[in-house]
């Protein structure tokens, strides 16, 4: 057993913080600094910065414009981008549909699609939840009927369409067949943002953030040629998808950034008796969360070195995705509790906390979302139970 | 990084684990409870021949020279099948104290024996009210012309019922939290004025009271420097909570097996329980605590050994501070899941969850680690 990585991954590591340092632009290091949050213009402006260098997509393959990097290499990136804090890509084009197209999409849709996603010159967003099908997503109603000229016919509704104002493109599942099981009747298509009976409308997170919409389909044609996979066949590739998403989204070097905010808050917490960070009880809780980080961190470390080795991933994914998504938000709620009467300040405007504390608020309210969002942990726990404790009806 | 076990280790895991289903299977830990000596010294000695006691010591005593994840390896698969041989008291923190610290005369006389199961050694650190401090020792030994006089009395000597000699921490100096003035003593149970009473431990295991009553022993019995002993007998303590970290792991896996075995065989209305998500979803939760702990006891496995205090003691208190936390969860969960059948003597899960006390309290709890690990610089670091 060996924890150290190789000279050639220290060499990219520090390669990575060599270009960090020079290329986060200040207005983009300056929002960075305080963890505020991010909109799409300055998500795909980094976007374009990464793809410059040729960092934008270290998960896809050389053939299709990708770098063809081990997995140590890609986890160093993601980890040394979000401990620099940087804006996070917008994962719908890197990371779901461009691998499905590569997987499942015609000659024609993978020279169309993908070198704009690679370039950030489309931008897209995911429709695959509504109103009722979250996690029982086979039960989704938005339909798709063929008109018969070659096109679909595509009502109903969408929601949860992270930044669909900003997008281009929009992937969704449609039901194009009613009559057999509810799974077996769905296909997978791709739609223009800008076609007649589309409509976005933005709504207000808790987190105060315009981050979400619903999307609303009247009679929206979308020509035969868009549909990825078989028809009525989408289940397969939303599954396929549902894995991509899953693929080591434990976000430690996010929550080791977010520990050090924590630590510095405290810090800088003045009490009658010295200072936060010096009180045994909230000491000894800062202690627990990095104890329960550095497990992570060891944890995602065993599973990088497993897919190094080749091993085919197992329950190790929805592992992560669970303890990283309750880790973060565990932190930001020690966060609020250390900052006391400061946890109260809701985006004022007169700024009466310290810029450290500033964006708290919002992204502890934001990030109760990281244990719905991609899975729901509860559907993650059923992954994990299907795949490892052999239990009856798992 | 690698995480792979190599094919030798493999092998030992797999000898260590078809050995322990044959020999010891966990139900044995209850018949031992009327047994005086609590253990089987055969079954030790057969340890001894297969040459898993020789692990950790140097070639030159009798030993196989292996490294920490080695006699890691050997503990978690005792700690599955609750084997309560002396491995992680006899071998892993009075053999490696005596390795590290004591002279060549007496790691010659010691280590031998003790690799081969022919004696038993332990250490007699804790008092009571010394928490789980090394350098609290009240414990005092006064030099006369030709030894020390020791007087005091000394709690939890694990398997100290069973031990031929004792490495001893007294006081040769300063007050008693003091770091410096603790020196190591290797005294005989044969000792003129050393009373030892056998106290079972709430897990099955045996431990002992030493009381020192002006016992005498000669100045050669000083293991390592005078005044110096807490530096050794910290190193050894790090390793002993590494060990009790792999331990159990081992203790979490084979309760989460048995528990899991359970879901699948008790029906309750009409159906096996293990068809209710709730309970699913409860033993997932065990699974990742699990999961969790066997990273962060490989971690204190890779750095037991470092010389390099920073690193080790953030690694091995990180380690035991998770550990402890997630095992009495995962332990405290199998019994609910077990539901009344898990309250009764009868059952083995009770075992674990007794054990797993054992295991997250020995060389310092939760909060004990949780202090330490705050207290050390890379904690302080205020940038990520």
């Amino acid at each position: 057993m060996d924890l150290s990585f190789s000279a050639e991954h220290d060499a990219f590591r520090a390669e990575v913080r060599a270009f960090l340092k020079t290329n986060l632009p200040p207005h983009l290091r300056a929002k960075a600094d305080v963890d505020a949050h991010f909109e799409m213009p300055e998500i795909m402006e980094w976007h374009r910065i990464l793809y410059k260098k040729g960092w934008v997509a270290p998960h896809w393959p050389n053939e299709h414009g990708g770098p063809g990097w081990d997995a140590a290499r890609r986890f160093i990136l993601t980890e040394e981008l979000e401990l620099a804090g940087t804006p996070g890509l917008s994962p719908f084009g890197l990371i779901m549909v461009g691998p499905l197209i590569m997987q499942f999409g015609t000659d024609a849709q993978k020279a169309r699609f993908l070198p704009k996603i690679l370039s950030g010159e489309e931008v897209w967003c995911q429709g695959y939840s509504e109103p009722n099908a979250g996690s029982d997503l086979a039960s989704l109603k938005l339909r798709a009927d063929d008109d018969g000229k070659g096109n679909f016919v595509l009502n109903g509704q969408k929601t949860w369409t992270t930044y669909a104002q900003y997008a281009d493109w929009i992937f969704v599942l449609a039901r194009t067949d009613s009559s057999g099981p509810k799974h077996k009747g769905i296909s997978f298509l791709l739609v223009p943002m800008k076609t007649k009976g589309l409509v976005v409308k933005p709504f207000l997170s808790i987190g105060n953030t315009l981050a979400f919409s619903e999307t609303f389909f009247e009679d929206v044609l979308v020509p035969r040629e868009n549909l990825v996979g078989p028809l009525h066949g989408g289940w397969s590739l939303a599954k396929a998808l549902l894995g991509h998403e899953r693929t080591f989204i434990a976000s430690v070097g996010a929550s080791t950034r977010l520990l050090a905010r924590v630590k510095r808050i405290a810090a800088e917490t003045r009490t009658p008796a010295g200072v936060l960070f010096d009180d045994p009880i909230v000491r000894a809780k800062i202690a627990a969360m990095e104890i329960k980080l550095e497990g992570l961190r060891m944890a995602n470390y065993r599973a990088i070195a497993g897919a190094q080795l080749g091993h085919a991933p197992g329950p190790e994914s929805s592992l992560l995705k669970i303890r990283g998504s309750e880790i973060l938000q565990q932190l930001f709620e020690l966060a609020m509790s250390i900052m006391g009467h400061d946890s109260l300040s809701w985006f004022n405007g007169a700024s009466s906390v310290p810029p450290i504390e500033e964006w708290v608020p919002s992204q502890w309210a934001y990030y109760r979302a990281s244990t719905i969002y991609g899975g729901s942990n509860e559907i993650q726990r059923n992954v994990i139970a299907k795949m490892i404790l052999n239990l009856p009806g798992a | 990084m690698n995480f792979e076990l190599s094919t030798d280790q493999k092998l030992l895991v797999e000898t260590v684990r078809a050995f322990v289903q044959k020999e010891s299977p966990p139900g044995r830990l209850r018949s031992l409870r009327s047994d005086a000596l609590g253990f089987s010294r055969d079954l030790w000695r057969k340890m001894g021949e297969l040459g898993w006691l020789a692990l950790p010591f140097p070639e030159r005593f009798g030993g196989l020279e292996q490294s920490f994840v080695e006699v890691s390896l050997v503990l978690e698969q005792l700690g599955a099948g609750l084997v309560p041989e002396p491995y992680l008291g006899a071998i892993v923190f009075a053999g490696g104290l005596l390795a590290e610290a004591g002279t060549d005369a007496q790691r010659e006389q010691w280590l031998a024996p003790l690799a081969t199961g022919e004696s038993l050694l332990a250490v007699a650190h804790a008092e009571r009210g010394s928490r789980f401090e090394p350098s609290s020792v009240a414990t005092t030994a006064t030099a006369t012309g030709d030894g020390y006089v020791l007087r005091g009395e000394k709690h939890f000597v694990l398997w100290g019922n069973a031990a031929d000699a004792f490495i001893v921490s007294a006081r040769t100096a300063g007050a008693t939290h003091e770091a410096r003035g603790v020196s190591l003593f290797l005294v005989p149970k044969a000792a003129a004025g050393l009373r030892v009473d056998a106290l079972a431990t709430t897990d099955g295991h045996r431990a002992a009271r030493l009381t020192f009553d002006g016992a005498h022993v000669a100045r050669d019995a000083v293991v390592g420097s005078v005044d110096d002993g807490v530096r050794p007998l910290s190193l050894a303590i790090d390793r002993a909570t590494a060990g009790a970290s792999a331990e159990a792991v081992g203790v979490m896996r084979e309760a989460l097996n048995l528990t899991v075995a359970y879901l699948g065989t008790r029906e309750q209305f009409g159906v096996k329980i293990g068809t209710f998500q709730a309970l699913q979803h409860r033993a997932v939760d065990m699974f990742i605590e699990t999961e969790l702990a066997r990273s962060m006891a490989m971690l204190a496995a890779l750095r037991a050994e470092s010389k390099d205090d920073e690193e080790r003691v953030r690694a091995v208190s990180a380690a035991k501070a998770h550990v402890a936390a997630s095992g009495r969860f995962v332990t405290a969960q199998a019994i609910q899941l077990h539901g009344g059948i898990g309250i009764s003597d009868e059952h083995d899960i009770g075992l674990y969850f007794k054990r797993m006390h054992a295991l997250a309290t020995l060389f310092g709890d939760e909060e004990h680690h949780l202090a330490r690990f705050a207290a050390r610089k890379a904690f302080a670091t205020l940038e990520t």
